[in-house]
């Protein structure tokens, strides 16, 4: 503290250009590592409630409430290695879909806003939407009628409903996904009885396309 | 500059030695053995829950909820969050709240002495550092930890994330023990391995934004350690060589001003009170020691009446 008396102008200065310069360059180091490691893979779902992925990763403070508070050992924080980013709660449908508590313990237990708690009603939670991507695998595509996804779904004959249709001459039913009422809970994707499943949770912007940015960058 | 970095590797085990000589091993180590104490305890507190289904704290050090009423959050990450342009829930901003108050009265960086986990981790680096008398020391400005602050606030607010949680080893080792450790333990790792074979006490003394960040909270914290009785000693030099900070115990141990160690970097961790093997130094509070400059040196006086060479009054 008192050696700033002792010091002259030139030594003030450079020390103030030392400064400066760590400092832009440890952020800039952690900037781009950010950058490059921030990214949730499309395996990863958010627990519900939570903030749209740049907001939540604003929020999040990687403390495990929800992670503890969640009955059914859905969510994990990630560590190094994991699809979701480090300390970050996330679960993957395959491994153990959400329940869909009714009372949302994990969106209550967050004491950051990074679930939302004004998400009250489970049905309303977003976070993903199922997707049948295996059109030439999914056994009702073949003519079997398996339907285990239409079963077990919790938003029972709304979420995913059975359509017939004809295609290649043959009457088929198919598992239709409306994403205005699938949670993204992934208990489809869990129950899809191949070895890969069939249908998948994904987020919302890539499992439906559409509104986001064009090629020019303009909103469609 | 530093007095420690004269001194022959096996200097600190010598200081120990004599110390046990002079007390005992038991108040050799009081601080120690108390410090030791509470960093198991903080983290036992977080593993009884999700092990033995005891959930007196649930949650991790960067957010907590202790007996599912009061919550703590941790103020440096949720200041990140806060530059990254999240507003924060009541909840997350009372618990950060309730960490600052607390260390404003204890300490700032007793989180560093008492707390943090990797706070054992460096300290047991050191200690075998120390054993194989490996003297490589690589010079680091101990202001770099400031800057790496700076650091990481600007790359939270370029990313709009909470940046230094991507790396934090003190998140890493706590998260790690209480949820699972995952790869966590390589950038652990290579902390032991900075404090081991190429700085003395690189990382906490050097680099660490979270030390750093509980360091300014310690400028205005209540408790404090004072050269209580500094007329006795014996330039042995045992206090330097075992603090982790040992540039801030001149003043006042050899300066004619304040008794007070005033600095914010200081952990509170009793490291000198234990080695020293005269007892010069005491756990005391801001306005309490003998404090030449402030009206409690009259209090001080009275509690001691055999006050010799009080040399500044
Ligand atoms: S809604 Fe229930 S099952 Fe789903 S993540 Fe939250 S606590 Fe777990
Ligand atoms: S409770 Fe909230 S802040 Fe804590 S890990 Fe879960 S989402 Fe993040
Ligand atoms: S993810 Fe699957 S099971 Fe869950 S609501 Fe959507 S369609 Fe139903
Ligand atoms: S300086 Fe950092 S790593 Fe070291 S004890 Fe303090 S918080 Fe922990
Ligand atoms: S001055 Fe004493 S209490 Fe403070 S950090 Fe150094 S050894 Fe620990």
């Amino acid at each position: 503290m008192t050696r700033k008396s002792t010091m002259n102008r030139r030594e003030v200065l450079a020390s103030v250009a030392k400064a400066g310069g760590v400092t832009c360059l440890a952020g800039l180091a952690l900037t781009a590592y950010v950058e490059s490691t921030s990214k949730a893979e499309a395996t990863a779902l958010r627990p519900p409630g939570a903030l749209p992925e740049d907001d939540f990763l604003s929020a999040c403070v990687r403390c495990g409430l929800c992670v503890q508070a969640c009955p059914y050992d859905t969510l994990h924080l990630a560590t190094l290695g994991d699809p979701a980013p480090l300390g970050t709660p996330f679960f993957l449908a395959r491994d153990t879909p959400c329940a869909m508590c009714r009372d949302i313990p994990c969106t209550r237990a967050c004491p950051t806003g990074a679930l939302d708690a004004g998400l009250t009603d489970i049905r309303e939670a977003d976070m993903g939407v199922a997707v049948l991507v295996g059109h030439e695998t999914c056994l009702n595509y073949k003519g079997m009628t398996c339907s285990i996804c239409h079963r077990v779904c919790p938003i029972r004959d709304e979420a995913i409903t059975l359509e017939r249709q004809t295609i290649d001459g043959r009457s088929l039913v198919i598992p239709t996904v409306h994403s205005d009422r699938c949670t993204g809970c992934g208990t489809c994707e869990k129950h899809c009885v191949l070895g890969h499943a069939a249908i998948r949770v994904l987020p919302r912007d890539l499992g439906l396309g559409g509104k986001g940015r064009n090629q020019a960058g303009r909103p469609t | 500059m530093t007095t420690a970095r004269l001194t022959p590797t096996r200097f600190a085990a010598a200081c120990r030695r004599l110390a046990i000589a002079e007390k005992g091993w038991l108040r050799a180590h009081k601080w120690w053995l108390l410090r030791r104490a509470s960093q198991a305890g903080a983290l036992l507190v977080f593993l009884v829950g999700p092990v033995l289904g005891l959930w007196v704290a649930s949650g991790n050090f960067a957010s907590s909820s202790i007996l599912g009423v009061v919550p703590l959050s941790d103020p440096y990450i949720l200041l990140q969050s806060v530059v990254a342009g999240h507003a924060p829930a009541t909840t997350a901003l009372t618990g950060a709240l309730l960490i600052v108050v607390f260390y404003a009265i204890v300490g700032g960086r007793a989180y560093c002495g008492w707390i943090c986990p990797v706070g054992v981790i460096t300290d047991t680096a050191h200690w075998l550092r120390e054993k194989l008398g490996i003297t490589r020391d690589r010079k680091l400005d101990r202001r770099t930890r400031w800057w790496v602050l700076s650091g990481t606030l600007l790359a939270s607010v370029a990313t709009g994330s909470v940046a230094w949680e991507f790396v934090n080893p003190v998140s890493m080792v706590q998260r790690g023990l209480i949820f699972g450790v995952g790869f966590g333990w390589a950038i652990v790792a290579a902390v032991f391995l900075l404090d081991l074979v190429v700085t003395r006490r690189g990382w906490c003394s050097h680099l660490c934004p979270v030390g750093a960040f509980y360091g300014i909270v310690g400028t205005v914290s209540a408790t404090r350690v004072a050269a209580a009785r500094r007329e006795d000693c014996t330039n042995c030099g045992a206090c330097f060589s075992v603090c982790t900070e040992p540039q801030i115990i001149t003043p006042a141990l050899k300066g004619d001003g304040t008794r007070l160690i005033r600095s914010g970097a200081c952990l509170n961790c009793g490291g000198c009170i234990d080695v020293c093997p005269v007892d010069v130094f005491e756990m005391t509070a801001r306005g309490w020691a003998a404090d030449p400059a402030g009206k409690d040196a009259a209090v001080r006086q009275d509690l001691e009446p055999p006050a010799p060479a009080r040399e500044a009054a």
